[in-house]
């Protein structure tokens, strides 16, 4: 069987349910090329993820079009991180994070010489804003800047 | 990377690489390392051998033999939660911890 459509099998939940019809972002053309200026074992690594993940001690996001970023460092112990999300069945994520923020497999592969290393800090939020506007305008470039903060090489944007 | 093929196809990011999983699962199947390792192996290789901006990288793994969770995606109406505008806690001691830390109970209700 191939691929779930999503945007098709969303807009007809949204018209059977008599919501108006989504706005989904269609890009013509892709963002610009940039390659690779040294191999993966020599490059550190950054992590932008939208599953919802937090630190227990930090503020939750909320459901409503929550634009902020939560930085969890990079050597956090797995078991204080949290999930919430209105859009997806957390189960998994809340029993091993690492099926939407994959903390301790990337920290496998530094320590297998795969990559060379990890940003001191990875950064989370909660996907499912319903406003493209406000991700392009605010949230994008304040995760672009914290990249920049972080001096990487590559970034892994994971999102749900 | 993608567990949405069409949504990813309509951003167009220069570099996707793509997991036929259920949503929720974007790195791999719960309490499984290995597997998670091995996709993101090969995600990441994705870097060192993509050449055209707007690829796409279908990753060689299957969810389960059947695939019956494609038919239930999406399927059983809006299974959505509410969207409340105040911080949705994983648990009760989660809100405990952030309020003793001093962070206001709904950073976003203030004008």
């Amino acid at each position: 069987m191939g691929p779930v459509d999503y945007i098709p099998r969303i807009r007809d939940n949204y018209a059977r349910l008599g919501y108006k019809a989504y706005n989904w972002v269609t890009n013509h053309d892709t963002g610009p090329w940039a390659p690779l200026r040294k191999p993966l074992s020599q490059c550190r690594l950054g992590l932008a993820a939208s599953g919802g993940v937090y630190l227990s001690g930090q503020v939750a996001f909320h459901h409503k079009d929550d634009i902020s970023l939560r930085e969890i460092p990079t050597d956090v112990d797995t078991k204080e991180l949290r999930a919430t999300h209105f859009a997806y069945d957390l189960s998994n994520a809340r029993t091993d994070p690492n099926v939407v923020f994959p903390i301790d497999t990337l920290r496998r592969l530094v320590r297998e010489g795969i990559l060379g290393g990890l940003a001191a800090r990875f950064h989370t939020f909660m996907g499912g804003i319903y406003s493209s506007r406000r991700v392009t305008e605010d949230l994008a470039p304040r995760l672009t800047a914290r990249f920049l903060e972080d001096g990487v090489d590559a970034v892994l944007l994971v999102p749900v | 990377m993608t567990s949405a093929r069409d949504i990813t196809r309509a951003v167009n990011p220069p570099r996707a690489a793509f997991l036929d999983f259920p949503l929720g699962h974007t790195t791999g199947k719960p309490h499984a390392p290995d597997l998670q390792r091995r996709i993101l192996v090969e995600a990441l290789s994705s870097f060192e051998t993509m050449t055209a901006p707007g690829s796409m990288r279908e990753l060689p793994f299957r969810w389960s033999e059947d695939e019956e969770w494609k038919a239930k995606a999406f399927a059983g109406g809006d299974e959505r939660t509410p969207r409340h505008d105040t911080p949705q806690y994983q648990d009760e001691e989660d809100r405990r911890r952030a309020e003793k830390e001093g962070y206001p109970s709904c950073p976003v209700c203030r004008p």
